[in-house]
């Protein structure tokens, strides 16, 4: 009996220190100690596939060919007056007129819903180089990010189709983010940008006397 | 007549049980301890191709998880970033560090960078991003502080038990939509506010499936 708990207290003790503690940090690939169907051979989002060269799952697009929903405006597509076989609705999804000039003005309505769309988007995608306040200073600026400021004579005259294609293919330094937002998505953060930019340029006179207390003029 | 059996032969049988006993107890503890992803999958921390640091980029710079993990709120699937969206900001920062030779080699010859997929559950679950996000629950009841970690490790289970726990008592763990993407949020515990989680439950229909086709198909 005594030999017995020595062996058995040793095997446990051998275990546990093998094995060692629940949530111990470890290098290793996870045991599946049940795996039944838990990995089935099937078309996962950026997985990786023997079946392509070059092993993907998430296939590039063929030349001359858009992905759905982020560049045609489908419902234009399919409307009885569609007429450009192209591009679709140009203004909306580059920015341009026919002609190739910038659209003034943004060609979607304005409303605060769309406001409250480009501040988030503004805040995840611009905000860290170009700064909350749209001045230039995000948090990568130390790091050495060169990101213009909104609040100067040039980008407050400029179309609001120039911004769309800024965002869209970047310009300079800054590359572009036509993969992370979509057309209505960069609309709304030009409309975010022209508040930031009234912000850093009102004058006295649109405020009314209560404002005016209130910031001390 | 001489005895068949010695002495000690009466105390086999209890020593039998005793040892079964012993046995059993040790296989029962070991398999409940260790077969279980909150000790399988629990603290896999894989060494990833680029050294990156959630700590830094999330945590330090208050980069928005969106900036990368662009899609989380529009699909079920939280998308790794493309080499492009690391490049925004290193065709810049740190342009010629050895360590980010794996990105620069990456996006000039177009093959991925080879992350090391570390949150994984079976492929029978379908869990979808989106409507977690979109309704309230934070990244970090999932994946823990990621925003403090140097090197991502699997912080929490992913267990069916870990997801019921949370299906049965949504209460419990919704946050408000502006608070989901901030992860050092801190869980107000008095009456109003949960009242007040016990209302978003409700106003936004908030009814996880506790049925086995909820998740599995």
């Amino acid at each position: 009996m005594r030999i017995f708990l020595l062996i058995l207290t040793f095997i446990i003790f051998a275990v546990v220190s093998i094995l060692g503690f629940r949530g111990s940090l470890s290098k290793n690939t996870p045991i599946e100690v049940f795996p039944d169907m838990d990995r089935q051979a099937k078309y996962k989002p950026q997985a990786k596939n023997g079946f392509f060269t070059d092993g993907r799952n998430d296939r590039p697009l063929p030349a001359h060919t858009v992905a759905r929903g982020n560049y045609l405006n489908q419902q234009a597509v399919f409307s009885d007056t569609f007429a450009d076989s192209k591009l679709g609705d140009m203004a909306y999804n580059l920015g341009k007129n026919p002609d190739g000039s910038f659209v003034k003005k943004v060609p979607i309505e304005a409303t605060n819903e769309l406001m409250k769309i480009g501040e988030e988007r503004y805040s995840i995608f611009c905000a860290a180089c170009h700064g909350a306040a749209g001045d230039g200073n995000g948090v990568t600026k130390p790091y050495g990010v060169l990101a213009a400021t909104y609040h100067d004579t040039r980008l407050r005259s400029v179309e609001d189709g120039y911004i769309f294609d800024v965002i869209t293919n970047g310009k300079g330094l800054m590359y572009g983010l036509k993969d992370r937002l979509n057309p209505r998505e960069r609309w709304a953060a030009i409309l975010y940008v022209r508040a930031l930019q009234q912000s850093q340029n009102a004058s006295v006179d649109v405020l009314n006397s209560a404002q005016r207390t209130e910031l001390g003029f | 007549m001489a005895n068949v059996f010695p002495k000690w032969v009466n105390t086999v049988p209890i020593k039998l049980i005793v040892s079964i006993l012993l046995i059993k107890t040790a296989v029962v503890l070991g398999v409940t301890y260790y077969c279980t992803p909150k000790y399988t999958r629990v603290g896999y921390a894989p060494t990833q191709p680029v050294a990156f640091s959630h700590a830094l980029h999330s945590g330090q710079l208050e980069i928005d998880c969106r900036y990368c993990h662009t899609y989380v709120d529009r699909s079920g699937h939280s998308n790794v970033p493309t080499t492009e969206v690391c490049m925004s900001c290193h065709s810049m920062v740190r342009k010629d560090d050895p360590q980010l030779a794996v990105v620069r080699d990456s996006y000039e010859s177009g093959e991925p960078v080879p992350w090391v997929r570390i949150h994984k559950v079976p492929d029978y679950v379908y869990f979808n991003h989106a409507v977690h996000v979109n309704r309230g629950i934070s990244c970090v009841e999932c994946h823990g502080r990621i925003d403090e970690m140097e090197v991502v490790h699997h912080a929490k289970p992913l267990s069916m038990g870990f997801c019921l726990e949370c299906h049965r008592n949504p209460e419990d763990y919704i946050r408000p939509v502006e608070e989901v993407y901030n992860l050092d949020w801190e869980r107000p515990t008095d009456a109003a506010s949960q009242a007040e989680f016990e209302g978003f439950v409700h106003d936004w229909k908030v009814n996880p499936p506790q049925s086995c086709s909820g998740c599995h198909r």
